[in-house]
């Protein structure tokens, strides 16, 4: 089954191109590093994904809805970049984590005992329950953002959208939020589409690589883009730097691909 | 005169039965706008309450039913500029607020003859509520809370974090729209109260003064209501007491609530954000 399906999708700024003719397919238990230097679409292409930006030309499925009909928001969850949270805004972290249940409630949308309960439980699991009563605006950034995936994984959702979510993670948080999202794609078949500059931290868990700068320039699984031409040919020192990263890491299982064999 | 012979007076008690309505529902909505970084769309929609105010005086028309489809309208129109990317939501209430005073101050021109009356709106006088005043503060305060308690969630994560409140299943659009129509009618409402000229007040001194002492969003509605309530009740009582200006009054005492506020959270933190 397609989580999501992307056709001839393109997309300007103030009559610069930001994405041109993208197409691709996520399958379901898909896990996705999205790849591509600073200004190459990564967001833009994840906000249009998510309706975020409103789509110019091209088709965006979900669950086999367009974007219009989809209204199963409680299958996504979505962890941006940086929060647009208010300074001073009056919540505490239990409330804040406690929000990511809002997609799976219907009418009022209003919160029960149940809800307070999967909350306090989860943020024990995450390890964040120590801080469910400080004000958010008041956690480091770490904690923030440990919170957030809290928010973002609380109603289980089948499609996982992460943009660059571990830049604000010293290394050792860094390995054991990429653990957590790692678990959830292995034992719950959880789709992930992870945008990421971090290749060394998870090359060893993604099965899938999409590179775009502005269109597509790869997307396919790690064996392939190991042994990608089009790859170094259009990226050279960059990807030399991602493949010398996976090999390091012993992630790349093709034989052939060697950092000093690509050179 | 004591307080109970205060509140005795038919007026008196139209003017506390709808000041306190309005000082409630600014007090609410204060906070979600505030947060929202939107409080000074009170400022543009009074203005443009001006406008409304010159054309239901020209039309014979009760002054505030006159004002509330126009001032509703321009709310749409700021909901609508500020979400068209190229105008920032800071020009679009500049744009519409700066409308709104040039067309009734026209319109008052055209007309002429009714300045004193004018006058009056500009700086709010609660003691002259009417009776259908009073009505109408009890409906729109119904609707305000009815609105509130019913999208309470969903206005707490459009505030929060609007992209995440979209891909949380919440039509933001519709939540926009709702709070500027709301604090359209608010607005409205509390011109009358305080005046077209102070009427930013109401929605922005409470709201700020209750985020300097409560951590919990439902404390800073509750402690934000308190704050709006007493400042009003307190300066009608004291315009009667001392012959002042009630509007000028009830800012004044919301005023001295925020520095007491922010004394306190200067005690706590030793610092003042």
């Amino acid at each position: 089954m397609n989580i999501s399906e992307i056709k001839n999708l393109s997309f300007s700024y103030t009559g610069q191109t930001v994405l041109k003719d993208i197409n691709f397919k996520i399958a379901e238990g898909d896990y996705i590093a999205l790849l591509g230097p600073n200004g190459s679409g990564k967001t833009t292409l994840i906000k249009l994904l998510l309706g975020l930006l409103p789509s110019q030309k091209g088709k965006i499925n979900l669950f086999g809805n367009t974007l219009q009909k989809f209204h199963a928001w409680q299958n996504i969850g979505y962890l941006e970049q940086k929060t647009t949270t208010p300074r001073n805004m009056p919540m505490t972290a239990f409330a804040v984590v406690r929000l990511g249940l809002l997609s799976t409630k219907k009418g009022l949308k209003l919160f029960n005992k149940e809800d307070n309960k999967k909350t306090i439980s989860l943020m024990k699991k995450l390890r964040c329950y120590s801080y469910k009563d400080k004000l958010f605006s008041e956690l480091s950034g770490g904690q923030q953002q440990r919170v957030l995936l809290a928010r973002t994984i609380i109603n289980e959702p089948k499609f996982l959208i992460l943009d660059e979510p571990s830049t604000a993670l010293d290394s050792s948080s860094r390995e054991e939020f990429f653990e957590i999202i790692s678990t959830l794609n292995e034992e719950k078949k959880t789709t992930i589409l992870l945008v990421t500059h971090d290749i060394s931290q998870v090359g060893k868990y993604v099965n899938k690589f999409l590179v775009l700068d502005k269109q597509i320039i790869f997307y396919g699984s790690k064996e392939e883009f190991c042994d990608s031409k089009e790859v170094t040919s259009y990226f050279g020192p960059y990807t030399q730097h991602l493949i010398d990263h996976l090999h390091t890491e012993g992630t790349c299982p093709m034989p052939h691909c060697h950092s000093e064999e690509v050179k | 005169m004591n307080f109970a012979e205060f509140i005795s007076y038919g007026f008196v008690q139209r003017a506390l039965i709808s000041g306190v309505l309005v000082s409630l529902i600014t007090a609410m909505l204060g906070v979600f706008l505030v947060l929202k970084r939107l409080s000074l769309i009170g400022d543009s929609l009074s203005h443009i309450a001006l406008s409304g105010v010159a054309v239901g005086l020209i039309l014979n028309v009760t002054p505030i039913f006159a004002a509330l489809p126009i001032v509703m309208l321009s709310s749409l129109g700021i909901f609508k500029l500020s979400k068209n990317k190229k105008i920032y939501a800071d020009s679009a209430l500049g744009i519409v607020s700066s409308a709104g005073i040039a067309l009734g101050l026209i319109i008052a021109a055209l007309a002429g003859g009714f300045n004193t009356d004018l006058m009056g709106f500009l700086f709010g006088n609660i003691l002259t509520v009417t009776p259908a005043e009073t009505v109408l503060s009890v409906i729109i305060f119904a609707i305000v809370i009815a609105c509130l308690y019913f999208f309470y969630n969903a206005l707490i994560a459009t505030v929060f974090d609007e992209h995440f409140a979209k891909t949380a299943g919440v039509d933001t659009d519709k939540i926009n729209i709702l709070l500027v129509l709301l604090s359209a009618v608010v607005v409205v409402l509390a011109v009358k109260t305080v005046g077209i000229m102070l009427v930013s007040a109401l929605i922005i001194i409470p709201p700020t003064s209750a985020l300097q002492i409560a951590k919990k969003f439902k404390s800073v509605l509750i402690c934000a209501c308190i704050f709006s309530v007493f400042a009003t009740v307190g300066g009608v009582y004291l315009s009667f007491l001392f012959n002042l200006p009630p509007s000028a009054l009830i800012i004044i005492l919301n005023l001295i609530i925020l520095c007491i506020c922010g004394l306190i959270k200067y005690a706590k933190s030793g610092k003042i954000n």
